[in-house]
């Protein structure tokens, strides 16, 4: 015992209150609150590291959500009425952080038309479409080129030809007398200006933006183009024709009077249809879970890809858990010898990485050059990954000798924790081993296994490595979806979010894992309060 | 460096008095233009960027080799260049996601045909070569161009071409399909006498795209700048003329090609001398670690035309929401495309030079000749963000009739289903 809790002992006396938390002692050595309060430093130290980051990026969701819970943790630590909180509060934080927040911006993405095409804001749409348009005319020539200013007004100096020409924005180049250039015909002296040195334009981010942006008309015609540079140091005639009008939210293109309007999904558009390359994310109510089931060229696919993730991920646990049951009671028979060793052989496929025993078989099954067709079928020419139903039986196979070993480690396990006397009563009672199987082991057995049994077939309803390990979603259906005879809705939903290259469309891709997400907690649900029956035997 | 710019500056510039300089309504003024005697040395336009910083993305095979081709941008300027390693898979993605958010790179490494993905994103800059364009090779400086704008500053290139084994079949490279065929049949290879990748049974649109081009049918019409249309051109008599090919040589004909061929048996069937000729690329392991002797050429026609693969071009490119736009421009268009730079860049990290000039300089390997040769014949492979659903329609139905599908109508009904896809 410690110095600080006898002390505690001794002060608290001969009331029988409960002994103070060493957490909160700070009398006598008080190493505890010390302990804590070093901790608790430690905590603040990092949250304010992340509320300053936070500040630094003008991330201001954060920054608050921070403030909040530093806040937070403070007053439960320091505060003597939270005692259950300061258990529950590091699993809540995590919670919030790793499953609340992410599930939350799924959601959000799910709502918005965020992929290919809709990446940024508005702004960012309509930076875009200007920077496509402009283009350098075609013989333009590369001029030295100075940055000047006067005053607040800068303006580009060049040498054309040995003619110092200086222009800003409102006024059109002009020549000056009595200009000065170096040798690579760069003016350093121009009269009238105030030359501004190149080394300015990089650390200046508000002048390097001016510069950037600024356009010198070439002439009072504004046909002829402006002189733009890219690198401070040299210009060319650059001539642009769309221009973007705010306080209507159009952007005109000045060549061919064609207006191209913000329209409510996201592009810029005419009335005709035609649409500018790049737009912006917008929120689209129920559009992608509506584009899920409507759509003509995903609809079906997505339809019988939902039918084989639940026939898939049911005859998975069926199978496996059958298999690891019946070599399990086998097994578990005190007459089979060396029964130790033979176990722990059964285990070998589940020690293995999936994603490694995925691709083994995939090389073991190929059609031509495969040992399974050349070993066990004398070299016929079975196409196991290539054809629909095939391949879907061979995804089956493939996950139920990855997955028996676990329902054989799991029942084993079980059936050697069964009473005996229950089954030495039954046996008394003239049951037969059928009897005894049906009526007495397996619904005991299930009281254990069941909960496990429909974990198992949530993770397999998400599955992906086996999928794409072993067939990519292939054989692909006809038509454009991109999605194949064995895909199962996660890697359909990897297709459709095009992290594999391709058109990306994140948001009918959060919107497909909402669903997924949706239906195996539905599942779950109504499973585990089923499984709760089993346990009033 | 600066200088020799200065005089190709000199050289335009008196080349070229038009268009703006020329409205200019007084006549040869006296704009006093006093040479180099009046400018000392320190005028010269030395750049100062010192305390800022370039964020370049690459991946890890080009790390080195653009920390190498910095090395000079960074004395020059004082700037510093931050690399920032990614996997070359996850720049694209990572690049559309994180320019809009303000947290991008000012520069990334990519590959051309990412470009309309990055268009449509809205996340990537044009740059402008100026008159160094034309010491790039067209094809590389047309792949990185998307709708007549130039994207990226492009440096290397890759093509498929012919590799055939010296020992198995001489060192005499076929011009036609059947010579090919005729050569590997007399070395006593009837059973695989060419190795068609085909990615297994997905299908590989692009291994077979120099077969396919020798039949006159690519997969989109070229205009007459060389950009791609969304018009499909592979439809037609001569598409079908081509799925014939495909299917004479299938299941159901010679059986030369099959859907079993995925990467690694392709590498093992011909490393281990099964078959004596395979179209493939620059890639393959067997170029680092053998003692084969190899002869690689241009891919020889099977319908008549060039046969023309797809050219792969990687380069740089700079986002859009950059906030050192004059530097990162200072550096791609002056450090970076510049022949040392380049050469930098190649002996790091040795692909095809995009640049002409050192495309040439490494040809003498001939092996990198044949490459350079193949390339030369080659297209840029097309850009579009739609290319996805394009690959999966066409590589699905060259299974399906190398499986032994009815040639003319499978065809025509992935030409007509891609054609509605691409309006829809």
């Amino acid at each position: 015992m410690s110095n600080d809790a006898t002390v505690a002992l001794k002060q608290s006396g001969s009331s029988p209150a409960p002994r103070e938390s060493h957490a909160r002692n700070w009398r006598g050595l008080g190493w505890g609150f010390i302990v804590k309060l070093m901790l608790m430093a430690i905590a603040n130290a990092l949250g304010i590291t992340i509320i300053l980051a936070a500040y630094n990026v003008e991330a201001w969701v954060i920054l608050g959500a921070s403030v909040v819970l530093l806040i937070v943790a403070d007053l439960i630590y320091f505060m003597k009425r939270t005692l259950p909180l300061k258990y529950m509060f590091p699993g809540l934080l995590f919670l919030f952080v790793f499953q609340i927040f992410t599930l939350g911006y799924t959601g959000y993405v799910a709502f918005t038309n965020y992929g290919t095409g809709h990446a940024g804001s508005q702004q960012q749409a309509v930076d875009a479409a200007l920077i496509q348009d402009e283009r350098r005319v075609d013989d333009s020539p590369t001029y030295p080129l100075a940055v000047v200013r006067d005053g607040d007004t800068i303006g580009f100096a060049i040498n054309a030809d040995g003619f110092v020409q200086v222009g800003t924005e409102e006024e059109p180049l002009a020549a000056v007398d009595g200009a000065v250039v170096n040798d690579s015909g760069t003016p350093t002296e121009v009269p009238g200006w105030e030359l501004v040195p190149r080394a300015d334009l990089f650390s200046d981010q508000a002048l390097q933006d001016a510069v950037v942006s600024l356009r010198v008309p070439v002439s009072e015609d504004a046909e002829d183009g402006s002189i733009r540079t890219r690198e401070g140091a040299t210009g060319a005639i650059y001539t642009s024709s769309l221009v973007w009008d705010p306080d209507a939210q159009t952007l005109t293109d000045t060549d061919t009077g064609v207006v191209y309007e913000a329209n409510g999904e996201g592009n810029f558009a005419t009335a005709d249809g035609a649409q500018l390359p790049a737009g912006w994310v917008v929120t689209v109510g129920f559009d992608n879970f509506v584009k899920a089931v409507t759509d003509t060229a995903l609809a079906g696919p997505l339809l019988k890809v939902t039918g084989w993730t639940f026939a898939f991920a049911l005859l998975t646990v069926l199978t496996s858990f059958g298999l690891g049951l019946l070599f399990a009671i086998i097994y578990n028979d005190q007459r089979v010898k060396g029964r130790r060793f033979l176990r722990t052989l059964f285990i070998l496929p589940y020690a293995f990485p999936a994603f490694m025993s995925a691709l083994l078989w995939r090389g073991m099954l190929n059609r031509e050059f495969g040992i399974v067709n050349d070993w066990f079928f004398f070299g016929a020419d079975i196409n196991w990954l290539g054809d629909p139903m095939l391949a879907k039986f061979v995804i089956l196979w493939v996950n139920l000798w990855l997955s028996y070993p676990y329902w054989f480690l799991v029942c084993t396990g079980a059936l050697q924790a069964l009473s005996t006397e229950t089954q030495e009563a039954a046996r008394i009672d003239g049951a037969g081993r059928w009897r005894m199987f049906r009526s007495i082991i397996l619904p005991l057995l299930l009281v254990s296994t069941a909960p496990l049994a429909i974990a198992s077939f949530a993770f397999n309803f998400n599955n992906f490595t086996i999928i794409y390990m072993l067939t990519e979603g292939g054989p692909p259906f006809p038509g454009t979806s991109g999605l194949g005879s064995t895909d199962i809705l996660i890697s359909a939903i990897y297709s459709i979010s095009g992290v594999d290259g391709g058109v990306a469309d994140y948001g009918l891709a959060s919107a497909l894992s909402i669903v997924v997400f949706v239906i195996v907690g539905i599942i779950s649900a109504i499973a585990f309060r089923q499984t709760r029956k089993l346990e009033e035997i | 460096m600066r200088n020799k710019f200065g005089i190709g500056v000199a050289v335009v510039a008196t080349a070229a008095l038009i268009a703006g300089c020329s409205s200019d309504p007084e006549p040869a003024a006296s704009a006093s233009t006093e040479p180099s005697s009046s400018a000392s040395a320190s005028e010269a336009p030395a750049i100062d960027g010192t305390g800022v910083e370039l964020v370049v993305w690459t991946d890890a095979e080009r790390e080195g080799a653009l920390k190498a081709a910095a090395v000079q941008f960074e004395a020059d300027t004082g700037a510093t260049v931050t690399l920032v390693q990614k996997n070359f898979e996850d720049l694209r993605n990572d690049f559309i996601a994180q320019v809009p958010t303000g947290e991008g790179p000012d520069i990334t490494v990519g590959a051309h045909d990412w470009l309309g993905a990055l268009v449509t994103a809205g996340v990537v800059n044009t740059i402008d070569l100026g008159d160094r364009a034309g010491e790039f090779q067209e094809v590389a400086i047309d792949a990185m161009t998307y709708d007549g704008q130039l994207y990226g500053l492009p440096y290397s290139t890759e093509a498929i071409a012919l590799i055939q084994n010296v020992d198995l079949v001489g060192d005499t490279a076929p011009t036609t399909w059947d010579e090919m065929i005729q050569m590997s049949n007399d070395a006593g290879f009837e059973d695989r006498p060419f190795i068609l990748f085909t990615n297994g049974a997905a299908g590989d649109g692009y291994s077979a795209y120099p077969l396919q081009t020798s039949f006159g049918a690519p997969v989109f019409v070229q205009d007459e700048s060389g950009s791609y249309t969304t018009e499909v051109g592979m439809g037609g008599d001569n598409g079908e003329a081509f799925a014939q090919f495909l299917y004479d040589n299938g299941s159901a004909g010679t059986g030369i090609f099959s859907d079993t061929i995925d990467y690694d048996t392709s590498n093992e069937l011909f490393a281990s001398g099964e078959s004596p000729f395979i179209m493939q690329g620059p890639w393959m392991p067997f170029f680092d670690d053998s003692d084969m002797n190899l002869v690689v050429s241009a891919m020889p026609t099977a319908g008549g035309e060039t046969a023309a693969p797809f050219v792969g071009v990687q380069g740089f490119y700079l986002s859009a929401q950059s906030e050192n736009t004059l530097l990162a421009n200072e550096f791609l268009t002056n450090y970076m495309s510049t022949e040392d730079a380049q050469r930098t860049l190649y002996e790091a990290d040795p692909r095809l030079p995009a640049l002409s000039a050192l495309a040439d300089e490494v040809s003498s390997d001939p092996i990198t000749a044949g490459f350079v040769a193949s390339a030369a014949n080659g297209v840029p492979m097309p850009s579009i963000p739609e290319m996805g659903n394009v690959w999966d329609l066409w590589n699905a139905a060259e299974i399906q009739i190398i499986t032994g599908a009815e040639p003319a109508s499978t065809w025509s009904n992935m030409v007509t289903e891609l054609e509605a896809s691409l309006e829809g």
